[in-house]
Parts: structure tokens; C-alpha cells; sequence
């Protein structure tokens, strides 16, 4: 398995060169990484290229890595202060200016050779994350592209129709960013009154039922795990 | 005064849905017609939405297994197998092969579930009442399986990261005599319910060749069948490769492609069985298709219950992380009552990296793209349903079509709209 993963790498790498980088990934799988200003020529050579021949964009998923890496729980040094409660996710914010917060995530399958590759390509502006659209290489991006704009407002630029899909008619926000809280932040009801359904802010009040935990604990060090480190 | 020569005439947007019968769910078609004739169509989804990506981001991860089966409600299992696909490759775990082989077949169970809702409901909508009948009769022997194994019908969250939640059961649940089912009539359902459920699987798989040989009586040599389907939403190899088609909707248009061959999982590698293709990728191709996937899938069942049957084993990876302790333990270990409640309420923690996992969903490939940041929930889930990609080819198989042909090619689509809208 891993010898095939390193020809195909090989092939990615004489024809790409410096445009990509290998990303860490689990063995069986490849993955790279890219700017978006070589995105386009990137993904054009990964469809046509000999031996590559990714002729199916297969998925597409916007990332937010806003909150990566935190969790909701103080575990460490809790014998001399015991356990504070679970703070909320969305109190823990680091810099929102931070490069790179968002990603793009390609999922390419080759059906001619057999082979997946995945291609990550991170927007620089975080106010206003903008990635070349590439309908023009898979006509299958134009939902999923719609898909992540809709849900984390990263537009795609030359995308023909950037319409919101999955959220309903003039919502507001972006959903699957991590800020954005889970019970969102309007609620519809019938008003008897005005005869038609109406937008009004939630009443519930979010709460976190398991906190998210991370433990630094020798069984999930990547260290000791075989050469399958975080990225 | 002289008439007009020429009466103005003026294309005519039309609304499809939400609540068309034959729309399978809550799809909102907004179609443009020239008179009968499709010149537009802008399928508007997302009625069913419910965030279950977000949703599964704030649970530990075994918590998210029950949200797949509600994904792709017609098809549960297989959408819970790449969920928990992607978290062992992430654990760098492998289930017991015991597990592999039950895996195997609940998933073939379900691809035979959701080809005879998909033939029902596709033969409903362009005319066809027996066969929906008749598919939903055979269909009621296979929810009484994932009920006997699971204890629901539908939503079973049988398959845990590792295995399987619990091995087959010895018994099959029977009919009760009462006051409207007299005790003879009782019997005789309960007759292939006497033995173990492999034994009423094997019974099923005998008994199932034939009701597909129903079927195609009714439909592959029915005039209007083949008038309603022929030539109806042709897609070229080329064109079904960059709309990402998969599944039927891909090998209905001959590109020799099947996850379950190609990319094995599993125990696929050791059973055997064909990929039918279809050649003109057309509805009555895919049709064609579909039908010969059951009983590909039905030769599967019958080859993994003989293999079942010859080796008892465990059904769960003896990793004391992933699977909760024996029930009979926590009684008198004080550690293991600790490690249950733990273990289902904060769960475990799952390494840092991304992996993406993808399945033979009876639709066609569902894949689960998964990046954990190291903690007990994953930090990002994303979905990938074969019905997203189908449909939003929709405006292109339809255009130039009659009005009454988008009812079939939504039906060859196959679309169930908890997969599309998550």
C-alpha cells in the first residue's frame, strides 16, 4: 500500500515541484497542501497530469480552525484547585486575525488509476477568506462550493451562481463557523396574530453536555504513536 | 381589426414541491417551461437541514453513530459504517473479522432495502403500484432482521467504532396469536422464525430471487415502463465523472467502478460477486443496474451467513479504550463501573489528524471526511452524500425533457434528502 502512496507522490511531486507541500497524513492515504494563488494550476495539473488523471472531485469541505486544538476543560494542575466547570467553547477565542484560519478541503479520486489524494489549500485573509473557484476543472464543485460558502462565508472566486444552499431564505451568519453558536441565534414560531411565522432570538440557553476534552496523556502522544503526528 | 398573427407566448416558471408526493422529501424545484419541455431547473434544497456536522462536533464521538443513520434514512447502516471506518483508521484499529463478516452483510441487507424503496417509489412515481407492494413485502423480512439485531428497524446504531455492539441473536422475534391473528395464521408466519436469525436470513436469500424475478415481470419488458425510462436522462461516462457520480448513477453510465472492488473494505476482497454496468446511461439503465445489484447482494448475504455459521468468535476489539466493559464486571469492579460511566459520558479521545473514508453506499460513494484535533468529539465532520452530487446534476439531465420525465429522473436519482441536506 505505502509503496503505491510513494509513486504517486513521486509523480505529484516531479510535476508540481515547489507548488505543493506533503501534509502529514495516515499511511495509506496522501495528502498536500497549497496557496491559493496556485490553486488553479494545481488542481488543472492533478486532473490531466500523467499518471495522476484525478478526474472526480469526490468532496469538498470548508474548515474552520478557529477553536483547534482547545478544549473546554482545565484538567491540568486540578489537584491543587479541583475541577473547574466546563467553560464554553465559544469563550475560548483566540485571535480571529490569526492566518489561516479557514481551509478548503478537496477529496480527488482517480478512477482511470485507482488513487485518492486530498489537497488543502488555507485562505490567508481571514476577514474575508476568498479561494479560486474551480468549477471549470470539476463541474461537481459547484454545489459543494455553494455548500461551503453557504455554511462557512468562504467565497469562491469565478464560482458562475454564489447562492447560499443548505440555510434557509435571508439567513444571516455562517452556521459551521466555529463562533457561530450551536443553537444558533434565531428561533420561528407562528404569530396567531400576524397570521405568518416569525423570526425572533433563541430562548434557549446554550449549554456544553460533555466538555471537549483533550488529554496529554502518553497513549495519544504522536511521539510514541507510529509516525502519525498532529499536522 | 386584424388579430395578432402571432399569439405572444412566454416561458412559464413553475414551482415542483416541497410537498410533491414525487419529490422525494422536501425538494423545491424551481422549473421554467417552454409549454411541456424543461428549459430551466433550479432544484432549491436544504428544507431538511439539521447541521448534524455541527451537531456531531459538540458530542463525543460515539454519540454521532445513531445522526448517520439518520442521514440516508433508507440505506442506515452503510452510512454508519464510513463514520466508524473513519474513526478506526484514525484509532488504528481493526475490528475481528467475526465483526468484518456481519458488517459485510447488514450492509448488503441494506443495499437490498434501499433498491426495493428505491424500485417501489420510482415504479409509484411513473405509474407502477404492484411492484411497490410487492417490494415493501420483502422489505418488512429484512427490517425485522435489523430490529432482531439492533432493536429498531431503522435507526439501528449497530456498528461501533471497533465491531459491532453485539453478536447475532440465537432467536428471531415471533408473531403473537390474537384476537385478529388467529394462532394458525400465527404459525405459519412464524415458520421461517424457528431457527437462529442466519437461518432466517438463508431463508429470506432462497425465497428472494424469485420475488426479484416478480419484479422484473412486472417492469424490464413493460411497454410503458420502457417508455417512461428509455433514453430518459441519458448521461455520458465523461459527463458522470466530472458531475462525481457514483454508485448506480456511475456504472449505469459503463464506467466499471465500484468501491467495493476497487478500494476493499472489509471482508469484500473475499466474497464473490459481479458489477453490473449499464451502457447507455439511461434511466432504463439504471434500473437495469440496481436490479442486478440485488441479486449480486443477495449472493453476498448467503455467502456471508455460511461463513457466520462456521466461526463463532468475537465481535468487538478487545481494546479497553473503545469498547465499554462487560456488563456482569461492573457489578463487582469498582474500575470497571468508573470506565463505564466515562466511557459514555466523556467518551475517548481519538488522535489528531484527518482521514477520509468512503464506502459503497447503495447511492454510491458515502465518504466521511473526518479531522480530529486530539480531543473526545472530532473537531470537523464532513459528509460526503452521493445524492449531492446526483442532484445537482439535475438541471442538466432534465433540460430539454418533458415535464412528467422529471418525476423519472428524479426517481433514477435515487434521492433521499437526509443525506443531501445533512
Amino acid at each position: 500500500m505505502s509503496e503505491r502512496i510513494e509513486a504517486l507522490a513521486g509523480k505529484v511531486e516531479a510535476q508540481l515541484g515547489g507548488r505543493v507541500r506533503r501534509a502529514a497524513a495516515l499511511s495509506a492515504e496522501l495528502a498536500y497542501e497549497t496557496d491559493t494563488q496556485a490553486l488553479l494550476e494545481v488542481c488543472r495539473t492533478l486532473r490531466d497530469g500523467e499518471g495522476l488523471k484525478f478526474e472526480m472531485l469526490m468532496d469538498l469541505a470548508g474548515v474552520d480552525y478557529l477553536h483547534y486544538g482547545r478544549d473546554d476543560w482545565q484538567t491540568q494542575g486540578a489537584t491543587r484547585s479541583g475541577f473547574s466547570r466546563a467553560r464554553f467553547a465559544q469563550e475560548a477565542r483566540p485571535d480571529p486575525q490569526e492566518a489561516g484560519r479557514f481551509a478548503v478541503v478537496y477529496n480527488l479520486l482517480s478512477v482511470s488509476h485507482n488513487q485518492r489524494l486530498r489537497l488543502t489549500v488555507k485562505c490567508p485573509d481571514t476577514a474575508e477568506p476568498v479561494v479560486d473557484s474551480v468549477v471549470d476543472i470539476w463541474a461537481s464543485a459547484n454545489w459543494f462550493e455553494r455548500e461551503a460558502f453557504d455554511l462557512f462565508g468562504i467565497l469562491f472566486r469565478g464560482h458562475p451562481d454564489l447562492r447560499r444552499i443548505l440555510t434557509d431564505y435571508g439567513f444571516i451568519g455562517h452556521p459551521f463557523r466555529k463562533d457561530f453558536p450551536l443553537v444558533g441565534d434565531v428561533e420561528v414560531q407562528y404569530d396567531p396574530e400576524k397570521q405568518r411565522v416569525v423570526y425572533q432570538p433563541v430562548s434557549i440557553t446554550p449549554r456544553v453536555l460533555v466538555p471537549k476534552v483533550i488529554r496529554h496523556d502518553h497513549r495519544y502522544e504522536p511521539a510514541l504513536r507510529d509516525g502519525e503526528g498532529p499536522r | 381589426m386584424a388579430a395578432a398573427p402571432f399569439a405572444e407566448i412566454r416561458n412559464y416558471a413553475m414551482n415542483f414541491g416541497p410537498q410533491h408526493p414525487a419529490a422525494h422529501g422536501v425538494l423545491r424545484l424551481v422549473l421554467e417551461l417552454d409549454g411541456e419541455v424543461i428549459q430551466k431547473a433550479d432544484p432549491h434544497i436544504g428544507l431538511l437541514h439539521r447541521g448534524t456536522e455541527k451537531l456531531a462536533e459538540s458530542k463525543p464521538f460515539n454519540q454521532s453513530i445513531g445522526y448517520m443513520d439518520r442521514l440516508d434514512y433508507v440505506s442506515m447502516m452503510c452510512s454508519e459504517h464510513a463514520y466508524v471506518l473513519a474513526i478506526e483508521r484514525l484509532l488504528g484499529i481493526t475490528p475481528p473479522e467475526r465483526a468484518q463478516w456481519i458488517r459485510v452483510m447488514f450492509d448488503e441487507i441494506t443495499r437490498i432495502l434501499n433498491h426495493l424503496l428505491w424500485l417501489g417509489s420510482h415504479g409509484l412515481d411513473i405509474g407502477a403500484m404492484t411492484v411497490f407492494l410487492l417490494c415493501f413485502k420483502q422489505r418488512e423480512e429484512l427490517m425485522d432482521v435489523y430490529e432482531a439485531v439492533s432493536g429498531t428497524r431503522m435507526h439501528a446504531t449497530y456498528y461501533r467504532p471497533g465491531g459491532v455492539y453485539r453478536d447475532l441473536p440465537d432467536t428471531m422475534p415471533k408473531y403473537q396469536a390474537s384476537k385478529w391473528r388467529p394462532a394458525k395464521e400465527a404459525a405459519r408466519m412464524n415458520a421461517a422464525r424457528a431457527g437462529t436469525m442466519l437461518d432466517f436470513i438463508q431463508a429470506f436469500t432462497e425465497a428472494f430471487p424469485a420475488a426479484i424475478e416478480d419484479y422484473e415481470t412486472l417492469l424490464t419488458d413493460n411497454r410503458i415502463w420502457k417508455q417512461r425510462t428509455v433514453n430518459i436522462g441519458v448521461v455520458s461516462p465523461e459527463r458522470a465523472l466530472q458531475l462525481g457520480f457514483s454508485g448506480p448513477m456511475l456504472r449505469g453510465s459503463g464506467v466499471a467502478w465500484d468501491l467495493r472492488k476497487k478500494q476493499p473494505y472489509e471482508v469484500y476482497d473475499r466474497v464473490a460477486f459481479d458489477v453490473p454496468l449499464g451502457v447507455n446511461g439511461d434511466c432504463y439503465d439504471r434500473y437495469l443496474v440496481r436490479i442486478e445489484e440485488m441479486r449480486q447482494s443477495n449472493h453476498i448475504i448467503r455467502q456471508c451467513v455460511e461463513w457466520l455459521r462456521a466461526h463463532p468468535g468475537p465481535v468487538m476489539v478487545d481494546d479497553r479504550k473503545v469498547r465499554p466493559p462487560r456488563r456482569e464486571r461492573m457489578k463487582e469492579d469498582m474500575e470497571s463501573l468508573i470506565h463505564h460511566f466515562k466511557f459514555f459520558t466523556e467518551g475517548y479521545e481519538v488522535p489528531s489528524g484527518e482521514t477520509y473514508a468512503a464506502v459503497e453506499a447503495p447511492k454510491g460513494e458515502f465518504g466521511i471526511y473526518l479531522l480530529s484535533d486530539g480531543a473526545n468529539k472530532p473537531y470537523r465532520l464532513k459528509c460526503r452524500a452521493p445524492g449531492f452530487a446526483h442532484l445537482a446534476a439535475l438541471e442538466e439531465m432534465v433540460c430539454g425533457h418533458m415535464l412528467a420525465d422529471v418525476v423519472a429522473v428524479i426517481g433514477t436519482q435515487d434521492i433521499v434528502f437526509g443525506e443531501i441536506d445533512r
